[in-house]
C-alpha cells in the first residue's frame, strides 16, 4: 500500500501548519524546545493523520493505537498534532507553559487529552510502551504501540534495558522511531557520546532496524509498512532528520534545542513556512 | 511466639489474589525466588514478567501495564526498588498517578550478612517524599496479608516494605488493617511508643520491661507511614505527653521524621527517635545486627527513660 497523492499533499500541508504552531506557541511561551519538535513533526503527522487508529472524541478508547513521546521535551510537536487532530481547541496552544494551562512544559497525561503518559525525564518511554504492548498480547488485543525516542536519549541505559525486553517478548506490535538529528543540548552527538553503529546496535539487540529519511512522508510510510510486515520482533525506524527542519536559520543549530525564537525571528521563520 | 515470614505471606496472598482477579500481573527483577513472587509465576506464567536485572525497565514496564488497565505488583529488594529506580518511580508512576503496587522485600538491616549494599535504611524517606505515594510497613505476617489485600483495592501508587527474616506475630487474625489508620496494641499513660515493622514487637517488649519499673507505655502500630495518622498522634500526645518512635530505618527521613512533622507543628511534646544512626550497615547475623544498631528492646527502654526525664 502506498500513500495516495492526495494524502501526501494533505500530510505536507498539515506538517506545514504544525511547524507554524510549534514556533508560535514556543515564542508566545518565551521558552520550550522548537528544534527537536521540528525534526520529529513529519513522523508525528504521518502517525496521527495517516496511520494510527484513534478517535479524538474518545481519547481513552480501549482499542486505540498508542503513541508515546519518550523525548518529552518535543511536546510542542505533540500538542500541535493533537490540537489539529481535534483533541482540544487550537487556541489552547497559546497557553503553553503558562500557569493553569492544560499544556505543561513537558507532557502530563493528567492535564492534556491525548497525551498517553507523562514524560520529560528521558529514557522511559520504550519501557512504558513495552508494558502496553505486553498487556495487548496478554489480552489478545490487536493494537499498535508507537514510540518516539530522541537520539541523545539513546545514551540512557534504560533505553537498552527496554530494547532487550521488547525483543525478549517478541513485541511485533511495537514500532519505535529514533529522531536522529545528530544534535544534543551541548553539541554534536558524535563529539559527546556517539551512538554509532546505531543500526547494528538495534539489530544486535534483536530488532528489525531500518534507516529512513524522517522528512520524507513516503519513507516514513514505508517504514510503517515494514514494521507491519515484520513478525516475531519489534521494529525501529532510525529516522535521519534535521534539527530545526523547515526554517533555514534554525537547521542544524544546537542552540534552538531549548530556546524559543524572538518575535522578530518568528516572523522571519513564519514567512519561510507560508 | 509464632513466627511468620512477611515475604512468604506476600507470595501466598498474591497467588490468592491472582485466582480472584485476572487483572493482576506481577513483575520481578531476577529475585523472584527471594521475594516469593515465584509462587505467582508458577501458577500464572502468562501474567508474570521477569524483567531480568533491570530495575528501571521494571518500573517503566509496570507503568505501561497499569496504563493498559492491569494491576501490576512489582517486587525486588527494597534498596534496589526504591533506590535504583527512584526517578522512574517519580516520573512514570507518581507524576501520572498510576495504580502500581511496589512491594519490596529485604528492607532494613535484618537483611543481615549481605551487608551495606543490600541493606535498606533509606527507603521510607525516598518513597515518603514522593507526592501521590502511599507508604506501608506491616508489623508482621498477619498484617502483611491484610495490607496486600487492601492495596489491591486502593487506587494509586503504593510502596510496601517487607523483610527477609520471619517476624514474631503480634496481631491476631481478627485485626482489621485500615489504610492510613494506626492501631493501639497496648494502652499506657506515661509515654506512647509509635513503631513500624519489626520494631512494633521490640516496643511491646520494651513496654513490658518499663512496666516492671512502674512506667506505663502505650504501643501504637503505625504501619501506614504515609499518609500518617495525624489524629492518632495528637491524641497520643494528649494522653501521654511524650512520644518515642521506632523503626528499622535511618533516624533521618522515616517514621520518626513523619511523626515529628506532626508533633512539632500540631501538638509539641518531647520526642525520642529510635532508628539506625546515620551510618551504613555492616555484615552480620540479623539478630546481632539489631543489637549492634541499638534497635532491640533494652535500647528502646533506655530511650524511653531518657525521654521521660525531658517530660
Amino acid at each position: 500500500m502506498k500513500l495516495s497523492p492526495e494524502k501526501l499533499k494533505e500530510l505536507k500541508e498539515t506538517a506545514r501548519i504544525c511547524r507554524r504552531d510549534i514556533l508560535r506557541m514556543t515564542t508566545l511561551a518565551g521558552s520550550g524546545h522548537p528544534g527537536g519538535s521540528l525534526s520529529c513533526i513529519d513522523i508525528l503527522v504521518t502517525l496521527f493523520f495517516a496511520r494510527m487508529r484513534h478517535d479524538p472524541r474518545q481519547p481513552k478508547w480501549e482499542d486505540r493505537d498508542r503513541f508515546f513521546l519518550s523525548k518529552g521535551h518535543s511536546c510542542p510537536a505533540l500538542y500541535a498534532v493533537l490540537s489539529r487532530a481535534g483533541y482540544f481547541p487550537v487556541e489552547e496552544l497559546d497557553t503553553l507553559r503558562k500557569l493553569n494551562s492544560i499544556l505543561q512544559g513537558h507532557p502530563d497525561m493528567l492535564y492534556t487529552p491525548g497525551v498517553e503518559v507523562s514524560s520529560g525525564s528521558l529514557g522511559q518511554g520504550l519501557s512504558i510502551g513495552n508494558g502496553v504492548a505486553l498487556a495487548a498480547k496478554v489480552d489478545h488485543r490487536n493494537i499498535k504501540v508507537y514510540i518516539m525516542l530522541g537520539d541523545g536519549e539513546c545514551q540512557e541505559g534504560m533505553v537498552w534495558e527496554a530494547a532487550m525486553t521488547s525483543a525478549q517478548h517478541k513485541l511485533d506490535n511495537l514500532c519505535a522511531f529514533v529522531d536522529y538529528n545528530r544534535l544534543q543540548i551541548d553539541g554534536w552527538i558524535d563529539d559527546i557520546k556517539s551512538l554509532e553503529p546505531l543500526q547494528l546496535k538495534w539489530e544486535s539487540f534483536g530488532w528489525k532496524a531500518i534507516i529512513i529519511d524522517g522528512h520524507s512522508f513516503e519513507e516514513i510510510w514505508q517504514g510503517l509498512m515494514e514494521a507491519d510486515r515484520t513478525k516475531g520482533k519489534p521494529t525501529v525506524c532510525i529516522a535521519r532528520t534535521v534539527k530545526g527542519k523547515g526554517v533555514s536559520f534554525m537547521e542544524n543549530q544546537a542552540k534552538y534545542h531549548g530556546m524559543a525564537l524572538t518575535p522578530e525571528e518568528l516572523s522571519r521563520a513564519l514567512k519561510e513556512l507560508e | 511466639m509464632d513466627m511468620l515470614g512477611t515475604r512468604d505471606v506476600y507470595g501466598k496472598t498474591l497467588v490468592e489474589l491472582g485466582r480472584e482477579s485476572e487483572n493482576i500481573v506481577v513483575l520481578d527483577a531476577d529475585l523472584a525466588s527471594s521475594t516469593r513472587t515465584n509462587y505467582f509465576a508458577r501458577e500464572f506464567p502468562h501474567r508474570f514478567f521477569n524483567m531480568g536485572v533491570s530495575e528501571q525497565d521494571l518500573i517503566g514496564t509496570a507503568a505501561g501495564l497499569a496504563l493498559a488497565g492491569k494491576l501490576p505488583f512489582v517486587s525486588s529488594f527494597a534498596i534496589f526498588l526504591a533506590g535504583k529506580a527512584w526517578e522512574q518511580i517519580r516520573q512514570s508512576i507518581c507524576i501520572p498517578n498510576l495504580n502500581v503496587k511496589l512491594v519490596a522485600t529485604h528492607g532494613g538491616i535484618t537483611v543481615g550478612e549481605d551487608g551495606a549494599s543490600h541493606h535498606s535504611t533509606e527507603d521510607f524517606a525516598l518513597m515518603r517524599v514522593l507526592p501521590n505515594m502511599t507508604v506501608i510497613c506491616p508489623a508482621d505476617g498477619v498484617e502483611t496479608e491484610k495490607v496486600i489485600r487492601e492495596i489491591a483495592k486502593h487506587q494509586g501508587p503504593t510502596y510496601v516494605r517487607l523483610a527477609r527474616p520471619k517476624f514474631p506475630v503480634v496481631l491476631d487474625d481478627a485485626y482489621q488493617f485500615q489504610l492510613g489508620r494506626s492501631f493501639t496494641l497496648r494502652q499506657g499513660k506515661d509515654l506512647t511508643m509509635i513503631a513500624t515493622g519489626i520494631m512494633v514487637y521490640q516496643c511491646l517488649r520494651a513496654a513490658e520491661e518499663l512496666d516492671k519499673e512502674g512506667v506505663s507505655a502505650a504501643v501504637v502500630n503505625m504501619s501506614t507511614i504515609k499518609p500518617i495518622d495525624a489524629p492518632a498522634i495528637a491524641s497520643a500526645v494528649r494522653q501521654t505527653g511524650a512520644i518515642l518512635t521506632a523503626e528499622e530505618h535511618s533516624v533521618i527521613g522515616g517514621l520518626g521524621s513523619a511523626v515529628a512533622e506532626v508533633v512539632s507543628q500540631n501538638c509539641p511534646a518531647p520526642m525520642k527517635i529510635i532508628g539506625v544512626d546515620d551510618l551504613f550497615g555492616v555484615s552480620g547475623n540479623a539478630d546481632k545486627l539489631m543489637a549492634h544498631f541499638r534497635l532491640t528492646y533494652p535500647y528502646i527502654a533506655e530511650g524511653a527513660r531518657q525521654l521521660l526525664k525531658r517530660k
